[in-house]
């Protein structure tokens, strides 16, 4: 039996747990340690956490809710959010977060990612790859929310992150985002055969069925949010959940 | 008298502290002798390279020590990812020696035996386990463990494999010898199975 990752994301906005469409109009969820705590109950397989404004705002990494988080925790985590320093990486592993998350920093400073993977190992760093529809067609890098355009392609992109050290990939189509459309898989498969590290495919699934198809498109390990956070993916009801083992082995992993 | 995690500059310790205090124990960070020589228990952790790791330990003032309480004293000691790699005699990663506390060595995942698998083994994998053990009483439990390694032990002594991992092939995932044992995966970080893992090390030796 083949088991893959299936990553909650958690996106905070100032110390709240926030849902957003396409990157936009974050909606307020509740509390993000309450949720923590949840999805820990449910013994999920990793957890993101994403502060979606960090890097747009030039805010720090909020270390004290991190730390809150942290020791609420018994799972790998990822933080993702204004890193654009070795030291900020430094104190986010000390707290006893494994992966931190490099989006608009890599765009920026590619360089950061080698020094953090030669420090930490490439284990340690991930790179986050934000697609929008280019002017001209076709997928277009992105940072800071989305509101920064940089000239490479998906491949591009992902060969980049991988020269420069990265221990894993996440990407996702901001238009698929929030939207229960299903990943992006042309994106997802483009990503995953430039590259030989793990691509962790984010932005669009409504379910297990949607998962199998990002793995069979290539994706090492899948990730979302709206799924996670609402009933039946109706944003009108707010309920955390997650799927069962069960579940997971006899509708994801028997499937692959 | 406490249990020590030992600290060497690589790996994530806060992670292996706060397991702990989920497990009722409390523990110190340290990489100071005086506070090691009172160690009733060790944590060997780590994360990345053994070369590094074997250096960093070299410079770390406090080897001659930490050997005198696992080979003489025999106190309970466990080794975690690097940690536990770090146990055995050699490693390919580097082509260094390590502490040689087994008989063993430390090889690459063998590309062209997994397959379409990749390095690193990255992810949740189950273990089976070969004997029964003081951390590990019920052979037939079905557990699962979060992994991160490019590297996996070869014992050169069966006796010491406890239990073994399939990622492409068997791999040996936990090893014992009296009062050492060595995981490969990050207990601190596997949920409910990690947790009883650390509550009978905590135990052990104490009934």
């Amino acid at each position: 039996m083949k088991r893959v990752r299936v990553i909650p994301v958690l996106g905070i906005n100032k110390g709240r747990l926030v849902k957003t469409v396409k990157f936009d109009r974050p909606a307020y969820i509740g509390d993000p340690l309450m949720a923590i705590k949840i999805f820990n109950d449910k013994e999920v397989d990793e957890l993101i956490i994403c502060d979606i404004r960090a890097s747009r705002e030039s805010r720090d990494p909020d270390y004290n809710m991190l730390q809150d988080m942290a020791s609420e925790c018994f799972m790998p985590i990822g933080y993702f959010g204004g890193i654009r320093k070795l030291e900020q990486a430094r104190k986010i592993f000390d707290l006893g977060i494994e992966k931190v998350g490099l989006s608009s920093a890599f765009c920026e400073n590619p360089q950061l990612v080698s020094e953090l993977a030669g420090n930490y190992g490439s284990q340690s760093v991930v790179v986050v790859l934000d697609f929008n529809k280019g002017i001209f067609g076709g997928q277009q890098l992105t940072a800071f929310s989305g509101t920064k355009k940089f000239k490479r392609t998906p491949s591009e992109a992902a060969r980049m992150a991988e020269d420069a050290g990265a221990g894993e990939i996440v990407v996702q189509n901001i238009s698929y985002e929030g939207t229960f459309k299903g990943y992006d898989i042309d994106l997802v498969h483009a990503v995953a055969s430039a590259v030989r590290i793990p691509v962790v495919a984010l932005g669009g699934a409504s379910g297990i069925s949607d998962f199998s198809k990002a793995i069979k498109a290539g994706a090492s390990a899948v990730a979302a949010s709206s799924q996670f956070v609402y009933n039946k993916n109706d944003t009108r009801s707010i309920l955390i959940s997650y799927p069962s083992q069960e579940q997971l082995k006899k509708e994801l992993y028997a499937s692959l | 008298m406490s249990i020590v995690i030992l600290d060497y500059g690589l790996g994530n310790l806060a992670s292996i502290k706060n397991m702990l205090r989920k497990a009722g124990a409390q523990s110190i960070i340290s990489a100071d002798p005086a506070i090691i020589a009172g160690a009733a228990k060790l944590i060997l952790p780590g994360v990345g390279h053994f070369e590094a790791g074997m250096e960093n330990i070299r410079n770390s003032g406090w080897l001659d020590l930490v050997n005198q309480k696992v080979l003489v004293d025999k106190i309970p000691v466990l080794g975690i990812c690097l940690g536990m790699q770090l146990m055995a005699g050699h490693s390919e990663e580097g082509d260094v020696s390590g502490l040689g506390w087994f008989d063993a060595r430390i090889v690459k995942f063998r590309q062209e035996e997994i397959g379409s698998l990749k390095v690193p083994h990255m992810g949740w994998n189950e273990i089976t386990l070969k004997q029964s053990h003081p951390l590990f009483p019920d052979i037939h439990e079905e557990q699962r463990f979060y992994f991160v390694h490019s590297y996996h032990w070869v014992c050169n002594t069966e006796a010491d494999q406890l239990a073994v991992t399939n990622y492409g092939y068997d791999f040996t995932s936990v090893v014992a010898k009296d009062n050492i044992v060595g995981m490969q995966f990050h207990p601190e970080k596997s949920h409910r199975f990690g947790l009883a893992v650390m509550q009978r090390f905590v135990q052990w030796g104490q009934e």
